[in-house]
């Protein structure tokens, strides 16, 4: 099993390890979400989507079904 | 002889860039459309001196080159084409200093159009704030260009930004890195096929073809030829692209730009954990609301009231100061009255887009978006779907315009569609004179039985628009990836200037608009009122006046009988007569379908025909009101406004699409006659059902 954003919960930071060029818009990439840039769950909505990141100084929500398709690991601090 | 050159100005969403259009034009700019297509064109002269003017043209805000959208599209249009008027000669890329990294993609692409470029960074007044700081020269070497510091909040920077415009023929169009190495062997076969075009503008061509429509390229038209790339690999090598890139912005930043922390305050953060709080987010929202409503519905009354009274003068003494004639009735009945009827919605329009420019400017819109889409998408809309339905009590119209941001175009088209059931301000003066009619006095639990009617009609109307939205996503068969990214921008405090341009110009374009097809309607309904065929309306007097020879009326009372009947027989009265066998199962008679016919245009009409049939001269609601009680239905006997013929009205006209100018807008936004046609006739339709059904129910 592995990590994707989707499973990050409020307040963790994780690195990027892919994306999935298929299932994931441009325009979310070229906000930075890029493998081995930082991504930190900064809040989620209420009925847990859609979810509010921190990805490499960029502030952005994107919905959870977007989401599964970053894969990541976590960053323990 | 003063010179003339072209800018452009192109940056990310939220960066202000089009506080630093504002702050380099001035007054001095217009809004228009590009050609075929409703994205707004921002353009405005600016002067730099005595010899030499710019004239700057504000691109819609951008991520990248890659467009996803309309909007985005224009601005590769524009660098694409070096034969547009337009096409500029110096690009000033508008970034902000607290998001350089991400700005600086876009700035790297137009730089490697080899089109002489600037790099304006924005917000610099925070720099301190944030704890950042930059190494200009630095930069300036490795980006291959000038920088300007601006802030457009603190007005410092803008004569920089201008002398360094004014030197455009000094800055390098070199480009910052070279895009050919992420695939060296086609980027090389291109180069042969196309030996006299630049590179980087073939691979845009190319991957911009696949996304949107071909426009007209004649010099590299046949590139379409060239089609050695599927579309998944041309957006791997996209992606690849915006690696590289990244991967030069850092290695120029970690030497460019420092940030420390520890300086760093977080205003943020604590905004954020209280707006977009599970409860206090949405409490938060809901008092907002309520004083949006507030605005709208007690604070606008006054200036309302003023131009009402004002236009009824104007009418009054347009028909006393000319000659009269059928010109001086078509200018005080139908012209002025018209023109009234759309400078009335003013005050309430331009209190919705004062708050709405408020809401957006200061970051807080996205923090609403982003609490309701999960709610918002149960029902095929969209979190960005709040605003338009939100706007829509007050008016359709710039509701629709409102939800040009929806990214996915399924979520946008049923905003579109389902947007006109909301309680507009237009069907308030129709449900409060029929409520005010048939439904009784008395109270349940404390509040009154007409308030409760008032607050049910609002929400039949929110909850059909949501209803319908459900049943509008299973039913539409649009394969749009429906793909959601919102920037949950920095929170800042409104600027004055910006604002108040807003407002300005949104007002402008909705009165010029919508006026402009409002006012061609009034004069066709006047006409149509005013003038009939035969007999009876021709000798109207001398009818009227034998028929009543003996009852002695005074001469005022006459003339109001005397107009009744002339509208009887004119050719609206005739049109009210032919569609009384279908209306007749609803419980109206043909005075009510005159009212109906006329108040096609627009809702509000309805109230102000009826006045007119029922021969009350004056405006008065309480001598409307007696008149329209004491009617008697001519077949069954009894009042004709009784509780089950005004149900149906009062539902007739909370689903009916009523309005020429939200279809005229509908149709400017989806750009087909399609979607009007199907919201005019499906809302049509269930508006008569469901009459229909209510009325034969309680009858």
């Amino acid at each position: 099993m592995s990590t994707t954003l989707a499973d990050l919960k409020k307040g963790e930071t994780a690195v990027i390890i892919d994306v999935s060029s298929i299932e994931i818009p441009l325009k979310l990439l070229e906000m930075g979400c890029l493998p081995g840039n930082n991504v930190q769950l900064v809040q989620i909505a209420p009925f847990s989507d859609p979810m509010y990141l921190n990805i490499n100084g960029s502030h952005l929500a994107i919905r959870k079904e977007t989401a599964i398709h970053v894969l990541i690991e976590k960053v323990n601090e | 002889m003063s010179k003339q050159i072209n800018i452009a100005l192109i940056g990310n969403p939220n960066t202000g860039k089009t506080s630093v259009f504002n702050a380099l034009t001035g007054l001095n700019q217009q809004v228009g459309n590009y050609p075929g297509i409703t994205v707004e064109k921002k353009e405005g002269i600016c002067k730099l001196d005595r010899n030499l003017k710019a004239h700057v043209i504000d691109l819609p805000g951008t991520y990248s080159l890659n467009a996803s959208s309309l909007d985005e599209n224009v601005v590769i249009e524009l660098l694409l084409n070096k034969n547009d008027k337009d096409f500029p000669d110096v690009v000033v890329v508008v970034s902000d200093v607290e998001n350089l990294k991400r700005n600086l993609l876009l700035f790297t692409q137009i730089k490697d159009l080899e089109i002489p470029t600037i790099l304006a960074i924005n917000m610099a007044d925070r720099m301190d704030y944030k704890g950042i700081s930059l190494d200009i020269p630095y930069l300036e070497t490795q980006l291959k260009t000038k920088i300007a510091l601006i802030s457009t909040r603190k007005k410092t920077g803008i004569d920089d930004l201008k002398a360094l415009i004014q030197n455009y023929k000094e800055m390098s169009s070199e480009p910052c890195l070279n895009a050919s190495e992420i695939d060296k062997d086609y980027f090389d076969r291109l180069r042969v096929a196309f030996p006299n075009q630049l590179l980087y503008k073939l691979w845009l061509v190319i991957t911009q073809d696949v996304n949107f429509g071909k426009t007209n390229r004649k010099e590299i038209d046949a590139i379409t030829s060239f089609k050695t790339k599927s579309a998944g690999d041309l957006k791997r090598l996209q992606q690849k692209e915006t690696i590289k890139r990244y991967q030069f912005i850092n290695n120029v930043l970690k030497v460019g730009q420092t940030v420390d922390a520890s300086q760093a305050k977080d205003l943020r953060s604590k905004l954020d954990r209280i707006l977009t709080h599970k409860i206090f987010g949405y409490l938060i929202f809901f008092l907002i609301l309520l004083v949006i409503f507030q605005a709208i519905y007690d604070w606008s009354s006054v200036p309302m009231d003023l131009i009402d009274t004002a236009f009824a003068h104007l009418s009054e003494w347009t028909k006393n100061a000319l000659p009269a004639g059928d010109f001086t009735n078509l200018l005080a009945e139908g012209i002025i009255p018209g023109l009234g009827g759309i400078v009335i919605f003013i005050p309430q329009i331009a209190f919705l887009f004062l708050f709405i420019a408020i809401l957006e400017e200061s970051g807080y819109m996205s923090r609403v978006v982003f609490l309701m889409d999960k709610i918002m998408r149960r029902f095929g809309l969209s979190g960005k779907s709040i605003v338009p339905l939100i706007s829509g009590t007050a008016c359709a119209i710039p509701a629709i315009m409102a939800t040009r941001n929806i990214e996915s175009w399924k979520e946008r088209l049923i905003t579109i569609l389902v947007t006109p059931f909301t309680t507009c301000a237009a069907r308030l003066p129709v449900y409060l004179i029929i409520i005010s009619l048939v439904i009784p006095e008395g109270s349940f639990i404390g509040i009154s039985y007409q308030a409760l009617t008032l607050m049910l009609l609002y929400l039949i109307g929110f909850g059909s628009a949501v209803f319908s939205a459900y049943l509008l996503n299973k039913v539409l068969n649009i394969n749009s990836k429906t793909f959601f990214v919102v920037e949950m921008p920095n929170y800042k405090l409104p600027l004055l200037k910006n604002v108040g341009l807003t407002v300005l110009e949104k007002t402008k374009s909705f009165v010029v608009g919508a006026g402009k097809i409002i006012l061609a309607i009034s004069i066709v309904l006047w006409v149509l009122a005013s003038y009939g065929p035969g007999e009876n309306f021709n000798n109207a007097e001398e009818i009227v006046t034998e028929k009543y020879a003996t009852q002695n009326l005074t001469e005022e009372a006459l003339n109001k009988k005397i107009a009744s009947h002339k509208l009887e027989h004119s050719f609206i009265g005739i049109s009210g007569r032919a569609i009384e066998p279908a209306i007749r199962p609803l419980g109206y008679d043909w005075k009510i379908g005159i009212a109906i016919v006329s108040s096609f245009a627009a809702r509000e009409v309805f109230v102000g025909t009826l006045a007119t049939i029922y021969s009350v001269g004056s405006d008065d609601e309480e001598t409307i009101k007696n008149r329209m009680a004491g009617e008697v239905n001519p077949i069954l006997g009894g009042p004709l406004f009784n509780f089950a013929s005004g149900i149906s009205l009062l539902l007739f006209y909370a689903f009916a699409m009523q309005c020429m100018s939200t279809l005229a807008i509908v149709k400017r936004e989806t750009n087909s006659w399609k979607w009007p046609a199907y919201q005019l006739v499906v809302m049509t339709a269930l508006a008569y059902i469901v009459a229909l059904a209510s009325y034969q129910l309680l009858k």
